[in-house]
């Protein structure tokens, strides 16, 4: 971005990226219903397939340090502001954008099975083309203001899916949450657009672009660049689910799972980080407000982690999972590196994907059981699902060679390196933790006994292809992709040489043999939590369906009771004043006032009325008294 | 010859009478017999004064005054014609319809 602003060649193929799943989702709209749910559901993955294509395609043409620019049209124009619709892809955008399309399509195809028999299977591809198109407007926006549109479509779209079956009010109450949570975020979002606009305005510079905003950033004081940071932040924690907004993301389970995996695992949830990311030249400036983000991200890791410990609904284990992996995001964002960032992001977009739709496979074989207390021995019935899941597992808790232990890695020696020695301690207790309650997971659901009643056991058979292939592509991405950001002591990092235009050359403190001390303890405590994993759940004899009763165990199981307090101290309270303003103020103030004073020129009107008598003689009588006064007037002025 | 005084004074008289018969009287056609009472009140003040002032401009307001008279008394009748036609009374006080 630095150094390429003298060439910004436009590229009008860039547009088609987000219009044709738009497109696809417009046509289901209208036409769904006519070309029945299969083909409805084939031309939405078509649309997004063909999206990848073009992003595929324009990815390639990008040279390294390039940027592409389709200016649409000019949107808004008052004065010297001016906003204009108009996508980029440079190096960041172009990571986004095939996590987007390509993980997108992946999961579009594995919808087309797990989803096959559903009754609303047009609706469900509207709602995720729609998504997808918002996403990319999101990732693919040259300004704030585009991407706010773009944050706001895909936070619609998060919620219709999350209430996708909406016959249970569970499911709608789930979306209500998700998307009153959201907007408490986007209220601070959207504030420190406001702020950012008027400040720079009053320095004679109103614009949004992030080209032109990072050439003129830093007019700004720095308690101003700090305020901004910190509110925009807060619009990160609503949609990336930090604390103290995490609380919704978790309940966002009760959607579809491919949902879960495209939504609230690979794409939507890391829009935080992309934002921050996007705006690093902004958040750089403000030292106090990204410790602040990596302390929150660092506590927001940890203490999802412990509440994954024990969770027994398998989603829900994934969910704080996916809570805690954005916190290690958050941590790197914190810590200034945001390409680690950026590069868990990409990697955890594949672990995770892999992990939900593993998930999800188990979930259609067992008819809809998702307690993991209720499964165990899956492993001879499914194994494409199982091995894939053995690989995502291994991505996510870290073991050698994968994804996950190359992103995790990299952020845990930022923190490091960087002398934040006590974030760097708790994401190395979470990454034990982590690797903990994966192993637990994959014991409890694949391992042992089976556990299942004959209800759930009754169709057990493994998945159709269009479930299995996504899986398999998803987990042969889960280890090879780590391997673009290596460290240097090992084939070093493409991923920094990638991205290094944007967020500039990466910083290299500590020596590598301190580097590969820290892998080694990482991988140490890594191994300490899969064997205690073995130890309690995967031996055989294992006391699986015993929970236990201590303080400790209750607290994570119950969430540390943070749904029940938030509910007491904010829901409850909320709730009150509006049923006060409702069936007090409401009624009886606003309506009392509005009445009165109707009820006040009603009684007049009823005295006055009386003077209209109907009959002409009273009238003239009127007419002569009046005449007769004025007539007594003026003689008595003469 | 007769002072002016005495010409406005039973024009004040002529036209009270009208004014108490519109005021007062339950037929619409006495009504009707009063208006042009005080019309012809007023046309004799305009030809007194006309007379005192050596002008002819009075006695073109009483043409006019005379004219408008005649199509008013016309056009009440025609109504009262029609309103006795259509309710058998001619009482003003028992025509109150036109109200709230």
């Amino acid at each position: 971005m630095v150094t390429s602003e003298a060439v910004v060649p436009a590229f009008d193929l860039l547009r088609w990226i987000p219009l044709i799943p738009l497109l696809g989702s417009v046509v289901n709209i209208f036409f769904g219903q006519a070309l029945g749910k299969k083909n409805a559901a084939v031309l939405g993955c078509a649309a997004v397939g063909a999206s990848f294509a073009i992003a595929l395609y324009v990815v390639m043409q990008l040279p390294p340090a390039g940027i592409f620019r389709d200016i649409i049209y000019n949107w808004i124009e008052s004065g010297s502001f001016k906003i204009s619709l108009s996508l980029q892809v440079d190096a960041l955008t172009s990571v986004m954008l095939l996590i987007v399309t390509g993980i997108g399509f992946l999961i579009h195809v594995y919808s087309l099975g797990y989803m096959g028999h559903d009754e609303g299977l047009a609706r469900f591809f509207i709602y995720l083309n729609l998504f997808i198109f918002f996403m990319l407007v999101l990732v693919m926006a040259d300004n704030l203001l585009l991407l706010f549109v773009g944050w706001e479509g895909v936070g619609l779209c998060s919620y219709l899916l999350i209430g996708f079956w909406y016959e249970d009010p569970n499911n709608t109450i789930a979306g209500n949450k998700a998307f009153i949570v959201n907007r408490i975020g986007d209220f601070g979002f959207i504030l420190g657009i406001f702020l950012l606009v008027t400040e720079l305005g009053r320095q004679g510079i109103w614009t949004l672009d992030f080209a032109e905003l990072q050439k003129h950033v830093q007019m700004l004081s720095p308690a101003t660049i700090g305020l901004i940071a910190l509110l925009l932040f807060i619009g990160a924690t609503g949609k990336s689910a930090q604390i103290p907004l995490f609380v919704w993301l978790p309940d966002a389970m009760a959607g579809p799972t491919p949902v879960s995996a495209l939504i609230h695992a690979a794409t939507m949830v890391t829009a935080g980080v992309y934002m921050t990311a996007r705006l690093h030249f902004l958040f750089a400036l403000a030292p106090a407000t990204l410790s602040l983000i990596a302390w929150i991200g660092a506590a927001t890791a940890f203490f999802a982690a412990t509440i994954a410990l024990t969770q027994n609904d398998i989603k829900k284990v994934l969910a704080y999972s996916t809570v805690s992996q954005l916190g290690y995001m958050f941590l790197a964002v914190g810590v200034g590196a945001f390409s680690a960032a950026i590069f868990h992001v990409f990697t955890h977009a594949f672990f995770k994907a892999c992990l939900f739709l593993g998930a999800g496979s188990v979930i259609h074989a067992l008819s809809g059981e998702q307690n993991m207390r209720r499964m165990g021995g899956l492993k001879a019935h499914m194994p494409k699902t199982y091995w894939t899941y053995v690989v995502a597992t291994l991505a996510i808790a870290g073991a050698p060679l994968t994804a996950g232990f190359f992103s995790k890695d990299l952020i845990l020696w930022q923190a490091f390196s960087h002398g934040a020695y006590v974030l760097w301690g708790i994401g190395l207790v979470t990454a034990g933790m982590t690797a903990f309650y994966m192993f637990r997971q994959l014991f409890m659901v694949f391992h042992g006994e089976s556990r299942a009643d004959s209800h759930a056991t009754a169709h057990l058979h493994e998945s159709p292809a269009s479930m299995t292939l996504p899986l398999i592509i998803l987990a042969a991405g889960s280890i090879f992709t780590g391997w673009l950001g290596a460290p240097e002591y090992l084939w070093g990092s493409a991923w920094d040489h990638w991205l290094q235009p944007i967020f500039g050359a990466a910083e290299h403190h500590g020596s590598v043999s301190t580097e590969i001390i820290v892998t080694l303890l990482t991988l140490a405590v890594v191994a300490g939590g899969i064997y205690w994993a073995y130890v309690k759940y995967g031996k055989a004899g294992a006391q699986i369906a015993a929970e236990s009763e201590n303080l400790g165990y209750r607290l994570s199981l119950n969430k540390y009771y943070i749904d029940d307090v938030y509910d007491a101290l904010i829901v409850r309270p909320f709730t009150a004043g509006s049923r006060f303003l409702a069936q007090i103020i409401d009624p009886w103030v606003i309506d009392g006032t509005v009445n009165g004073i109707a009820a006040l020129a009603r009684g007049f009107s009823w005295v006055a009325r009386g003077l209209q008598t109907g009959n002409v003689q009273h009238y003239v009588a009127g007419v002569l008294v009046g005449t007769l006064a004025l007539l007594a007037y003026y003689i008595g002025q003469l | 010859m007769v002072p002016l005084n005495h010409y406005l004074i039973l024009s004040a008289i002529v036209f009270a009478i009208g004014v108490l018969g519109v005021l007062a009287r339950r037929n619409l056609i006495v009504v009707l017999m009063s208006i042009e009472l005080m019309l012809n009140a007023v046309n004799l003040t305009f030809i007194a004064f006309s007379r005192f002032l050596g002008s002819m401009e009075g006695q073109v307001a009483v043409f006019f005054v005379m004219a408008v008279a005649a199509a008013e008394a016309v056009i009440g009748l025609a109504i009262i014609i029609s309103v006795f036609r259509h309710r058998q009374s001619l009482d003003p006080q028992e025509m109150q319809l036109l109200k709230w």
